[in-house]
């Protein structure tokens, strides 16, 4: 036990004399939180807005009066015929034109259905996607407005209530993933370097000599890491709350007893690169391509797995950070507890066990 | 032979279709300094690490301090001292810290600990260094520190591999006498270089070609034997034959 703990204390002093492994460890989650959070922004606002208006009707005037006073549009002139859309779009600095029907005011008295026309620049597809929704958001709630007074509105209407993250703050989103990716890379990553440093200075012989057991080698290595990720884990929630103010609405100690099962299939993952790999720059490589892509990529932090390919919504399914988000989320923004999400515990429960089991074996195997 | 403290007996390794070691057998005494020479990729690392418990022998036998290599390994880490070719010190930890770790490794007490490494530093003449990290000393330190750490706990034996790779002729020459001190202390020195003058130092040497140990003997022996002036020409005569090499 004596030597278990010198053991232990050795390696906090060699992370805190290393300055880069600092730089890494604590500036990178708060880097990290503050770019997702300010920079990447599914929000859209200021649309530059041409109109191509055919009937200019009291309707239409009515329309693009709205679309101007909200936050999101910005109405920047009109056009006059049709064929100038394209050559404004390649010129660029235009998002949407909107063309309106003749006879529109008309046309919806006698209630027919003027047709409106939104055009938007699909090069960006997810922003084209966003302006179209929010366009027709706005149409739909004025002809809502009027249907009242006159005329009842034709069709089915869908009534749109978006429930746990209503303004759809994408920060809201970011947080648990990032949560995710920065234990993954500092777990995973951090580990799986500094035991092939061991090995790579030759230390790992002297240590596999001397009466220190493998276990708790492996534990000497990781417990330093398992307690570097839970500060971190803590220092990301108060800047989610602190500066973005994102929602927490369920249990602390659940949360972090997820997070502590989540850092534990990490830190087996990154024992498990480090009896692979013998030098620091291959279990750096293994680790972000093999760990770090997958778990931004894959996992759902940023792409819906819905939407994927069904062969990569497959190998999302192997992903541990998959799981691990959609407990976050659960747990964050709808306040659910072990019985909403006792699966996905259960499935990321099961990867870290094998995990562990993979890594002690292939440990065993290095040293027999 | 009462007291032979390693004792190998047909003591084979084999990776794959590589026999690394073929069939060694040996004896060497307690408190001796037995060199275990051979050119690179002889098989003499492998030897070594199935004899220190890094590696289970394929088949044969080995006793290391009266242990069985194949089921005590666990005892036989707690008699012997070890120091790899490559160095074994942790370069970002001052010299103080290390001997502190390695002396808590081994499980002495933090008054042992204070103990031995006052003694130990003041042996080396490195009390003023004990606060520098071990990256800023220079390499011939380095190692007569090493070489100190690995006898902190007193083993019965201590294996050096190839200890004095890339040291100056001053610093092997010292190195040298701190492996002579240490032996007439009554620890077993098992050593492997490729220094051929340094095989001149120890009491007996073994020749390994090709995984196979081919003269074993005191270095006046081998000479005698082999019609030679200098243990490098009982190498070279032997190597000649070996069909690995560098």
């Amino acid at each position: 036990m004596q030597s278990f703990k010198g053991f232990i204390i050795k390696e906090f002093k060699q992370i805190i004399r290393d300055k880069r492994t600092l730089i890494v460890l604590f500036g990178m989650p708060v880097i990290q939180m503050l770019v997702f959070g300010f920079a990447i922004r599914n929000e859209v606002e200021n649309i530059k807005v041409m109109i191509l208006d055919h009937s200019h009707d009291e309707v239409t005037r009515e329309i693009v009066h709205k679309l101007d006073a909200s936050n999101y549009f910005q109405v920047k002139g009109e056009l006059q015929h049709y064929g100038q859309i394209e050559e404004l779009f390649k010129e660029g600095g235009i998002d949407e034109v909107i063309v309106f029907d003749t006879h529109f005011a008309r046309k919806l008295e006698r209630g027919e259905q003027p047709a409106v026309m939104i055009v938007t620049d699909a090069s960006n597809p997810n922003l084209a996607q966003l302006i179209q929704q929010y366009t027709s958001a706005i149409i739909t709630d004025y002809r809502q407005d009027i249907a009242v007074s006159e005329v009842p509105i034709q069709g089915v209407v869908p009534k749109i209530s978006m429930m746990f993250n209503p303004q759809l703050e994408s920060v809201n989103l970011f947080v648990p993933g990032l949560i995710a990716v920065i234990l993954m890379l500092i777990c995973a990553l951090m580990t799986s370097i500094s035991i092939t440093r061991e090995k790579e200075m030759g230390n790992m012989e002297i240590l596999l000599v001397s009466p220190l057991k493998p276990h708790q080698i492996i534990i000497g290595k990781v417990l330093p890491y398992l307690a570097l990720s839970f500060i971190n884990v803590v220092t990301i929630l108060l800047l989610a709350d602190w500066v973005f103010g994102v929602p927490f609405r369920g249990s602390y100690v659940f949360f972090l007893i997820e997070s502590c099962l989540f850092i534990f299939c990490a830190l087996a993952l990154g024992v498990f690169i480090s009896t692979k790999a013998n030098n620091q720059q291959t279990a750096m490589m293994v680790s972000l391509a093999g760990l770090l892509l997958p778990t931004v990529l894959l996992s759902g932090f940023i792409f819906p797995i819905s939407s994927m390919p069904v062969i990569l919504q497959v190998i999302s399914n192997v992903i541990p950070a998959r799981w691990f988000l959609v407990i976050v989320r659960s747990i964050m923004l709808k306040g659910a507890g072990l019985i909403h999400v006792w699966q996905e515990t259960l499935i990321l429960a099961g990867m870290t066990l094998f995990f562990i089991g993979l890594s002690i074996r292939n440990f065993k195997v290095r040293l027999e | 032979m009462a007291d032979a403290i390693i004792r190998a007996d047909n003591l084979t390794r084999k990776f794959g279709d590589f026999t690394a070691v073929d069939h060694i057998s040996f004896e060497v005494q307690e408190g001796e300094i037995f060199g275990f020479l051979g050119a690179n990729g002889a098989g003499k690392t492998t030897a070594m690490r199935m004899l220190t418990g890094l590696l289970i022998p394929t088949s044969g036998d080995a006793e290391v301090a009266g242990f069985d290599v194949y089921s005590e390994h666990e005892q036989i880490k707690k008699q012997i001292g070890y120091m790899s070719q490559r160095f074994s010190l942790y370069e970002d930890l001052t010299v103080q810290e290390n001997i502190r770790l390695y002396g808590g490794i081994y499980g002495l007490s933090n008054k042992e600990i204070r103990q031995k490494s006052g003694a130990l530093l003041e042996t080396l003449g490195m009390q003023e260094m004990s606060k520098k990290k071990i990256g800023a000393l220079p390499l011939g330190w380095k190692q007569k520190l090493a070489f100190s750490v690995a006898l902190l706990h007193n083993p019965k034996i201590v294996f050096l591999d190839e200890p004095t790779g890339g040291v100056d002729p001053i610093t092997r020459r010292q190195f040298w006498e701190q492996i002579y001190k240490v032996a007439e202390e009554g620890t077993t020195v098992f050593v492997t270089t490729h220094y051929m003058d340094e095989a001149e130092y120890c009491n007996r040497v073994s020749i390994m070609v090709d995984g196979r140990i081919d003269a074993l003997g005191s270095p006046a022996g081998l000479k005698q034997r082999y019609r030679a002036d200098s243990i490098e020409e009982v190498f070279v005569q032997l190597a000649r034959g070996a069909q690995r090499g560098d």
